[in-house]
C-alpha cells in the first residue's frame, strides 16, 4: 500500500511532463483525464482504512466528472472545431519540458520545510507533486495559444489544487466538495461553449490573435 | 433553514421559471417581480435584525449583510432598465429568445446573494465561482468578436484566480490545524489565536491574489476593462457595483482572520500596497482612453483600490471604505445605466464621437456629467464624503506616504475623467443620434434617479444608525468577531 | 569473489548469445523460425578468417578504434555487478569510471570514423555524439539517484541494496531501459537491420571496418549490451537468494530476460523519427532528474 501511493504520486508528476511536451490536443486531454484517475486512486490509498461512504461517493463522482465527462466534452469540442494540434506555442515543447524539470526542482526545494505538515506518511511526496501540477497548469495557461489548451491548463491547475487538499487532508463538508466539482464541470462546459462561439466567429482558436481590446 | 435561504433561493426559482417557460413576454414580469421580492426580503431581514444561529452555513456577517443590501438595491435599480433594453434589442434581432439570458441574470443575482450570506468559506468559494459562470454568458449578448474576446479573458483569468484562492482556503484550513474541521467564518475567527502563522501568511497572500483577481486589484485586473466595457450596460453596472464587492468579501474575511490572529499589520499592509497600486494603474490608463465605458471600468479599478486601501489601514479608514462601497456602487450604477442610454442614443462607445449630450437630452446630460463628477470625488456627493473619511482615517493612522499617493492618484483620475467627459457633455450634438421615444424609455429613468438620489443624500447626510453599521463592520474587520 | 570471476567469464563467452536471443524473439514475432541462436558467433568466426582492407586515408587511429571498441567494454565487465553478485573490482566512484570508460570508447570510435574521411561516417559520428551528449546526462543522473537511494557510491553497493520497488527504482529502471535501447542501437532509436546509410546512427560509423576489426567491434557491442542488460536487470528483477551462486544464476536469468524484453520492444515498436530522438532522450533526463530529486528529499 505504501509503495503504491508513492508510485501513483510519481506517475502524477510524470503526467505533467507529458502535458508540457505534447502538441497533440487529444493526447493532452487524455493526460488530464489520467491525472484525475490518479488523484482518485491516491485519495483512496492515502485514506487507508478510514474510508467512509462519503469519501467513496466523492471519489467516484470526481472520477466520473473529471475522468470521463469532461474529457468527452473536450474531445467533442476538438472534433467540432477541427483543430487537433497546438502549433508554435510561445515556449517550444522541448523547452517547456526542460523548464518543467526546473520547476520540479524548485517545487522540491520549496516544499522541504512543509513536508512535515502532510497528513500522512504516504502523502508526503504529494505536496511537491501537487505544487508541480499547479505550476505546470499555470505555465500552460500562460504559454499556449490555443484556447482549448488553456482550458486543459486550468483543469491541470484544478487537479493540482485538489491534490494539495488531499495531501493536507483538508476535510471540506461533502456538499461543499460536490459544489466545487460542479463548479469545475460547469466552468469547463461554459468554456467549451465560448470556444465554439469563438471558432464560429473567428474561424480559429488562437487566443493570442484576440487583440482588439487593448489600451 | 433560516430566513436568509430565501434570499438566494428566490432568484434561482425565478430563473427556473424562465428556463421552463421559454416565452419572451414572461421576462419582464418575472425579472421585476424577482427584483422587488428580493429587495423586500433583504430589507425585511436586515431591518428586523434577524440573526441566524451562529455557525450555520447561511449566516451573513456584518460586511456580508451590507454587500447583500447593495446588491439587492442595485439589481432593483437595473431591473427596469433591463426589461426595456432587452425589448429594444429584440427589435433589431427579432425572434431571439432571451429567456436564457434573463435566467442567467437571475442566477447571477442568486449566486451573489449566496456569496454574501454564506457563513462557510468553502460555500463562499463555490458561490463566487458560480457568479463567474453565471455572468459569463451575460457579457456576450450578440456574440460579437470583441465581446467573445472579453468573455474568454474574463472566464480564464477569473477562474484561474479563484482556483488560487481555493488553494489559499486549503492553506487556511492547514493553518487552523486541529480545528480544521470547522471552516465556518465564525469557527475560523474563534480559532485564529491558535493558528500556525506561516501557513496563515501564505494563505492570506493566496487569498489576496486569488480574490483580488476577481475584485479587479492591480496587477491582476487585466480582464476588467474588457469585460465591463463589452457587456451590456446593466450587466456592467451589476459587475462593477455588486460583483466586485462580493469578491472583496473574501479578502475582507481573510484580513479579519489575520487580524484576529495578531497579524493585522501584515495583511493590512499588503492590502494598502495593492490598493495604491490599483489607484495609480487606473489613473495612468485612464488618461488616454478612447472608449467611455472602458473609462468607467478603470474607474471601478480605482475605487476598489480605495476600498482596499481603507480596509488595510483600519479604524476610521475602514469605516470610510465601507461607506465607499455603498457610494461607489450607487455612482457606478448610475453611470453605467446612463452610458447605456448614450450607447443607444449615439450608437457608439467612442468618446470622440459623442458630443453635446446636454443640449440633446438634458436629463441624460445631467446624470452623465453629475455622475462623473460624483465618481471623481466632487462634493456634495457621497463619494467625496467616503473618500474624505478614508483620508482622515489614513491621517489618523499616520501613513504619510499612502496619503500622498492617495491624493496624487485621486487628482490624476479627476483630471483624466473630466478632461474626457466635459467635451462630451457640451457643444453641439454630433453624429447619428436618435432621440429615445418618450413612452418606451420612461421607466429607465427611475433606476438612475433613485441611485442619484442615494448618492446625493449620502453626501449630505448620513444617519447615525447607518454610521454605526459601518463602524461595526470596521470593528469586525479588526478581528473582534460579531 | 569467485562468483564475480565466473560472471566475467560467462559474460565474455555468452555476450553474443544475447544478440542471438533478441534476433530469435524478433523472428518469433515475425512468424518466422529465425537465425540459429549461435549465429552471432558464426558471423564473428567468419569475419576472423577474412583479411582486413584499410583505406588510404586511414591512420593508426583507425586501427586502434576497433581494439578500443572491444577492450573497453571488456574492462568494464570488471566493474559490473550482477544483481547481488559484486563486481570483481569495486571502489567508491566506480560508476563514474564506467560512464567515462564508455565515453572514451565512443570517443575513439568517433575519431576512427572521422579518420576515414568519408561523409557517411562523419554523419554517423555527429549523430552518435549528439545522442551521447543527451544520454550521458540521463545516465549520470540515474546513477546519482541510485547512489543516493542506496547510500553508496559504488555500483556493487548500490545493487546489493536494491530490494524495494519504489518510485525511484521504477524511474531508474525506465531510464536504464531507454539508455539500453539508445546505446545499443536498438529500435526505437536505431534499426540494426537497416541497410540505408542515411537512417543509421551507430552502424554507419563502422562502414569501413572489415575483417578482424569488424569482428572486434561486433564483439564489443555485444559486451556493451551485456553491461546495460546487467544494469537494467539488477533493478528490474532484484533477487536475494540464499547464496551467491543462486544470485548469480538469477542474475544471468535476468540478463537474458532483459534480452527477451528488448526483443519484444523491438518487435512491437517502430523506429522514432530522427528529429524526435533528442526529445526522447531529454525525457529520459527528466525522468532521471525526478528520480534524483525524489531521492534527495525523502
Amino acid at each position: 500500500m505504501n509503495g503504491l501511493a508513492e508510485i501513483l504520486i510519481m506517475l502524477l508528476m510524470l503526467t505533467n511532463f507529458r502535458l508540457l511536451g505534447s502538441s497533440r490536443l487529444p493526447a493532452c486531454i487524455s493526460t488530464v483525464a489520467f491525472q484525475a484517475v490518479l488523484l482518485g486512486a491516491i485519495t483512496l490509498t492515502t485514506a487507508g482504512w478510514r474510508l467512509s461512504p462519503w469519501v467513496i461517493i466523492l471519489t467516484a463522482s470526481t472520477l466520473a466528472v473529471k475522468g470521463v465527462l469532461l474529457p468527452a466534452l473536450l474531445r467533442k469540442a476538438v472534433r467540432d472545431v477541427g483543430i487537433s494540434r497546438e502549433i508554435q506555442p510561445f515556449v517550444g515543447f522541448g523547452t517547456s519540458v526542460l523548464l518543467g524539470a526546473v520547476l520540479l526542482s524548485v517545487c522540491f526545494i520549496i516544499s522541504r520545510p512543509f513536508l512535515d505538515s502532510a497528513a500522512s506518511e504516504q502523502s508526503r511526496m504529494l505536496i511537491p507533486g501537487a505544487m508541480f501540477t499547479i505550476m505546470s497548469g499555470m505555465f500552460i495557461i500562460i504559454t499556449r495559444k490555443k484556447a482549448l489548451t488553456q482550458v486543459l491548463g486550468y483543469l491541470a491547475m484544478e487537479n493540482g489544487i485538489y491534490a494539495f487538499g488531499t495531501s493536507l487532508a483538508v476535510e471540506a463538508p461533502f456538499l461543499v466538495e460536490i459544489g466545487m466539482l460542479l463548479d469545475v464541470f460547469v466552468a469547463v462546459f461554459v468554456m467549451g461553449i465560448v470556444i465554439y462561439r469563438i471558432n464560429q466567429e473567428f474561424d480559429h482558436m488562437d487566443t493570442h490573435k484576440l487583440t482588439e481590446l487593448r489600451d | 433553514m433560516n430566513g436568509y435561504w430565501a434570499v438566494f433561493l428566490l432568484p434561482a426559482a425565478g430563473a427556473i421559471i424562465l428556463f421552463l417557460t421559454r416565452k419572451n413576454r414572461v421576462i419582464g414580469p418575472v425579472l421585476m417581480a424577482s427584483a422587488l421580492i428580493h429587495f423586500a426580503a433583504v430589507a425585511y431581514l436586515l431591518s428586523t435584525g434577524y440573526d441566524p444561529a451562529a455557525g450555520s452555513w447561511i449566516c451573513p456577517d456584518p460586511p456580508g449583510k451590507l454587500f447583500l443590501a447593495i446588491t439587492s438595491g442595485l439589481f432593483l435599480a437595473t431591473a427596469g432598465y433591463t426589461t426595456g433594453f432587452l425589448r429594444r434589442d429584440r427589435e433589431k434581432h427579432p425572434r431571439r429568445n432571451d429567456t436564457n439570458y434573463a435566467g442567467c441574470l437571475l442566477l447571477f443575482l442568486s449566486s451573489m446573494s449566496l456569496a454574501c450570506t454564506s457563513g462557510h468559506l468553502g460555500l463562499y468559494w463555490v458561490a463566487i465561482e458560480a457568479t463567474t459562470l453565471a455572468s459569463a454568458p451575460l457579457i456576450t449578448l450578440h456574440h460579437t468578436p470583441r465581446s467573445l474576446e472579453a468573455v474568454w479573458k474574463y472566464l480564464l483569468i477569473c477562474s484561474a484566480g479563484i482556483a488560487i484562492a481555493l488553494l489559499g482556503i486549503f492553506f487556511l484550513a492547514t493553518a487552523a490545524g486541529e480545528g480544521a474541521g470547522d471552516m465556518t467564518i465564525q469557527g475560523l475567527l474563534g480559532n485564529a489565536g491558535s493558528m500556525d502563522l506561516v501557513w496563515l501568511k501564505a494563505s492570506f497572500i493566496l487569498l489576496l491574489v486569488g480574490f483580488g483577481t476577481k475584485t479587479g486589484l492591480a496587477p491582476v485586473h487585466t480582464w476588467l476593462p474588457d469585460a465591463h466595457s463589452e457587456a451590456p450596460s446593466m450587466v456592467s453596472a451589476l459587475l462593477s457595483g455588486a460583483l466586485l464587492n462580493c469578491a472583496f468579501l473574501g479578502i475582507l474575511r481573510g484580513h479579519s482572520i489575520c487580524a484576529a490572529a495578531g497579524m493585522g499589520d501584515f495583511s493590512g499592509g499588503l492590502l494598502m500596497i495593492f490598493g495604491i497600486l490599483s489607484m495609480l494603474t487606473a489613473g495612468v490608463f485612464m488618461i488616454r482612453q478612447t472608449d467611455y465605458k472602458r473609462m468607467l471600468a478603470y474607474s471601478s479599478i480605482e475605487h476598489m483600490g480605495i476600498i482596499a486601501l481603507g480596509t488595510g489601514a483600519g479604524g476610521l479608514a475602514a469605516a470610510g471604505a465601507m461607506l465607499h462601497t455603498v457610494t461607489h456602487s450607487a455612482a457606478k450604477g448610475l453611470l453605467f445605466l446612463t452610458a447605456g442610454k448614450l450607447v443607444w442614443m449615439y450608437d457608439t462607445k467612442k468618446i470622440s464621437a459623442v458630443r453635446g449630450i446636454m443640449s440633446f437630452d438634458p436629463v441624460t446630460g445631467v446624470f452623465w456629467l453629475g455622475g462623473i463628477l460624483a465618481v471623481a470625488g466632487t462634493p456634495p456627493f457621497g463619494v467625496f464624503m467616503s473618500e474624505f473619511i478614508v483620508l482622515k482615517g489614513l491621517l489618523e493612522k499616520q501613513q504619510p506616504l499612502s496619503v500622498v499617493l492617495y491624493l496624487i492618484s485621486l487628482a490624476f483620475v479627476f483630471v483624466a475623467m473630466t478632461r474626457l467627459v466635459i467635451p462630451m457633455s457640451f457643444g453641439r450634438p454630433s453624429g447619428n443620434r436618435q432621440r429615445p421615444e418618450a413612452g418606451k424609455g420612461d421607466h429607465s429613468i427611475l433606476g438612475p434617479a433613485a441611485l442619484a438620489l442615494t448618492l446625493l443624500t449620502a453626501g449630505l447626510f448620513i444617519p447615525a444608525s447607518l454610521w454605526k453599521v459601518f463602524t461595526r463592520i470596521a470593528a469586525f474587520m479588526g478581528g473582534s468577531g460579531l | 569473489m569467485i562468483q564475480s570471476m565466473v560472471h566475467v567469464l560467462l559474460a565474455l563467452i555468452s555476450a553474443p548469445l544475447l544478440q542471438g536471443v533478441i534476433n530469435r524473439v524478433k523472428a518469433f514475432f515475425g512468424g518466422r523460425r529465425g537465425q540459429p541462436l549461435l549465429q552471432p558467433y558464426f558471423d564473428m568466426i567468419r569475419l576472423l578468417r577474412k583479411g582486413a582492407v584499410y583505406g588510404n586515408t586511414t591512420t593508426w587511429i583507425f586501427r586502434i578504434s576497433s581494439l578500443a571498441a572491444a577492450a573497453g567494454p571488456a574492462a568494464i565487465l570488471a566493474l559490473l555487478p550482477l544483481g547481488r553478485v559484486p563486481a570483481m573490482l569495486s571502489f567508491n566512484g566506480d560508476m563514474i569510471v564506467l560512464v567515462y570508460m564508455l565515453a572514451a570508447v565512443r570517443f575513439l570510435m568517433v575519431l576512427g570514423a572521422m579518420d576515414t574521411g568519408s561523409s557517411f561516417e562523419g554523419m554517423g559520428a555527429s549523430r552518435e555524439v549528439l545522442l551521447a551528449a543527451l544520454s550521458e546526462v540521463a545516465f549520470m543522473l540515474c546513477l546519482a539517484a541510485l547512489a543516493a537511494a542506496a547510500g553508496s557510491f559504488s555500483l556493487s553497493g548500490v545493487y546489493r541494496e536494491m530490494d524495494t520497488f519504489g518510485p525511484v527504482s521504477v524511474m531508474s529502471a525506465t531510464v536504464l531501459l531507454i539508455l539500453l535501447l539508445s546505446e545499443n542501437c536498438r529500435i526505437p532509436v536505431d534499426d540494426p537491420r537497416t541497410h540505408l546509410e542515411l537512417t543509421m546512427i551507430h552502424e554507419v560509423m563502422v562502414l569501413d571496418h572489415c575483417g578482424i576489426d569488424l569482428c572486434l567491434i561486433q564483439y564489443g557491442s555485444a559486451l556493451k549490451l551485456w553491461v546495460f542488460s546487467a544494469l537494467f536487470s539488477g533493478i528490474c528483477f532484484p533477487f536475494a537468494g540464499r547464496s551467491l551462486w543462486a544470485d548469480l544464476l538469477a542474475g544471468l536469468a535476468g540478463v537474458f530476460a532483459t534480452a527477451v524484453v528488448t526483443g519484444v520492444i523491438e518487435s512491437t515498436m517502430a523506429r522514432i523519427r530522427m528529429k524526435r530522438l533528442p526529445e526522447m532522450l531529454s525525457l529520459a533526463s527528466v525522468l532521471a532528474l525526478t528520480a534524483f530529486l525524489w531521492e534527495i528529499l525523502v
